[in-house]
């Protein structure tokens, strides 16, 4: 099987780590051996730590031009062999999506974290926002999916970028870790278990790099310099990689593939937490740093009395539908909160039958917890 | 000689995509001479190149590994794998659209650092693929799909520019100078750090024919008779030496 147990490279124990520190422990201990990137707050802590911790374990450290370079660099790295990543805020983001685009296409795996900040365009650097989770899933050009975790504490900043290179490493995908600036700038505790389980790509000698006539749909890769004579491109390209632009059959496969590949693996890709969902007649559906907050609320309008319950999402690309829909039959009302103006509403809203309620705070700070008490009271 | 170099071409590769008078078809033979000439081993090389004709010199033709990435981005991918993996010898062939233009920020960047990056720079001056629009690389006064009554602006001399970033091997020759250049590529390759190579190339389907030398003969004598050494140039008059194109070794 692809994926060992290993030890981790960091002692196992207690650390008081800011979430973006424990994101590059998190992708040493997946593997992680190349980081290209560009300073940008709110998430310049992570590529600080990388250029150190990357030294020690052997790993290749570059500071690029641009995020556009950033994510290059990464793509060539990975089809060189190596775990890579980058990471970034908004308009880093926004920079990198032709890029990410053509990792989709040509099925390179590779991470990326996005602390997100308050947008549009340069927007408040150093505040706290979450308008860019449409934008992981349709950020680039045509049909293609990606994998997008959202963690919501330093300890989930740590374990979902270890997992997201295992998702990105076995389903050939770009994985990126939805992080904001209240994530990333959190201390707090983390555990650091002494083993952690690590995926590596798929390798079959002599393997066509995009065949399809692997069961799971995600063909083996190669690396190059192991003698494969790899033909990677951006344009659509058969089985071996050649370009075939103008076959109608070979488009709509490939565009066809890529997109299964992902989707028909959700149910293992995709990770829910359930809170007091029982016997709500609420529910809150939440994620990120809003998540802390709502399940505060949730508590606390519990103890009040009232039938409310939480569920979080860990995965937010490939959307967490089927569970969404299924909390939908059992509650009379769902209430989103969000740092964007209802963008995880609206994905609610195509799978339920009830009532959403989209709560939606664009100012650069976190939703306090008494401004949710106080609106959740009212429905 | 053409059958000596069958074996660097990829299996099932039929023709060439260029068009019929384009010099890149040259250049990609000389690329193989080159090769050839030193033994090099095609399964520790790899071809990195961006979008345009040029980018089609090496992917998917030749026989190593071959990465055809986005628009401008070449240089940027074979950094990171290059850095990654140092026992690749990384090549980079690609236009100058393509690398000076859209992907100018990442060539002086990786002239700057002087990674062992082979860029070969195939400068036909104008966007082919596109249908002949103006370049970074254009002459001026040359007409182009967008420059009817010819190009307002001056063009970049890339060797000047990746010299004064960093690069530590610099030349320029045309495609009508095969022997020099032939030499001026495996210099390239054997040399470590960043080597550039602008190599001229005639367009006659997009520059040839809007600028009066729409016979690929004819693209090729003027190409002859203005490619002159640096040393030929100092006797020329101002007037005389700006029409020439001055190639040679700048920087080895």
């Amino acid at each position: 099987m692809p994926f060992r147990w290993v030890k981790s490279p960091f002692p196992k124990g207690t650390y008081y780590f800011s979430g973006n520190e424990a994101a590059a422990e998190g992708a040493i201990a997946a593997g992680c051996r190349f980081y290209a990137g560009y300073p940008i707050t709110p998430s310049s802590e992570l590529m600080e730590r990388m250029a150190v911790r990357l030294k020690e374990v052997g790993g290749v450290f570059i500071q690029m031009e641009d995020e556009i370079a950033s994510i290059s660099a990464v793509i060539g790295a990975s089809w060189a062999g190596a775990k890579a990543m980058t990471a970034t805020s908004g308009p880093g983001f926004s920079l990198m999506q032709e890029s990410i685009g053509y990792a989709a296409f040509t099925e390179t795996p590779g991470v990326i974290v996005d602390v997100q900040r308050a947008g549009p365009c340069t927007g408040q650097a150093t505040k706290v926002g979450s308008g860019d989770i449409m934008q992981a899933k349709w950020g680039s050009h045509g049909d293609y999916q990606v994998i997008a975790l959202s963690p919501w504490s330093s300890q989930e900043m740590y374990d979902l970028t270890l997992r997201a290179f295992n998702l990105s490493e076995q389903y050939r995908v770009p994985a990126m870790v939805m992080a904001d600036e209240a994530i990333g700038h959190l201390r707090e505790t983390i555990r650091v278990a002494p083993k952690v389980e690590v995926w590596d790509r798929k390798k079959k000698r002599g393997t066509a790099s995009f065949d399809i006539k692997e069961e799971d749909g995600v063909p083996p890769m190669a690396a190059f310099g192991e003698g494969e004579r790899l033909s990677v491109t951006g344009s659509t390209h058969d089985a071996y990689g050649f370009r075939k632009t103008d076959d109608p059959e070979v488009h709509a496969r490939l565009v066809g593939r890529i997109n299964k590949k992902i989707l028909n693996h959700k149910r293992s890709i995709i990770e829910t937490e359930d809170y007091l969902l029982e016997d709500a007649e609420i529910a809150v559906i939440a994620y990120g740093f809003t998540a802390r907050t709502s399940l505060y609320a949730v508590k606390r309008l519990r103890k009040e009395g009232k039938n409310i319950g939480m569920l979080r999402l860990k995965t937010l690309w490939p959307f967490p539908d089927e569970r969404v829909a299924e909390v939908g039959k059992k509650v009379n009302r769902i209430m989103v909160p969000e740092m964007n103006l209802g963008q995880v509403a609206g994905e609610i809203k195509k799978c339920v039958p009830c009532d959403v309620i989209s709560l939606t705070q664009t100012n650069g700070e976190v939703i306090e917890p008494e401004f949710l008490i106080e609106t959740l009271k009212k429905i | 000689m053409a059958r000596a170099l069958e074996k660097y071409i990829r299996p099932g590769v039929k023709a060439t995509p260029f068009c019929p008078g384009c010099g890149h078809g040259i250049l990609m033979g000389l690329i193989l001479r080159a090769i050839d000439d030193l033994k090099m081993d095609m399964k520790k090389m790899l071809f990195v190149s961006g979008i345009g004709c040029a980018a089609w010199i090496p992917s998917p033709h030749y026989n190593g590994d071959t990465l055809h990435t986005l628009h401008g981005r070449a240089l940027a991918f074979a950094t990171g794998a290059k850095l990654y993996n140092p026992d690749l010898c990384v090549m980079v062939v690609s236009g100058d659209g393509d690398l000076s233009s859209i992907g100018g920020n990442h060539l002086i960047h990786a002239a700057r650092r002087n990674i062992d990056l082979k860029v070969i720079c195939a400068n036909n001056m104008i966007y082919g693929m596109t249908g002949g629009q103006v370049a970074s690389t254009t002459p001026r006064g040359s007409k182009t799909s967008t420059t009817g009554e010819g190009n307002p602006y001056r063009p970049f001399d890339l060797c000047k520019l990746v010299e004064g970033a960093g690069a530590t091997y610099v030349a320029r020759f045309s495609v009508t100078q095969p022997v020099s250049l032939i030499d001026s590529i495996k210099k390239a390759i054997l040399h470590t750090g960043f080597s550039f190579i602008e190599v001229l190339s005639p367009c006659p389907t997009q520059f040839g024919r809007r600028n009066r030398l729409d016979r690929p003969d004819e693209m090729m004598k003027d190409l002859i008779r203005r490619c002159i050494l640096e040393q030929e140039a100092e006797g020329l008059t101002e007037e005389e030496r700006a029409e020439k194109i001055i190639t040679g070794e700048f920087l080895s």
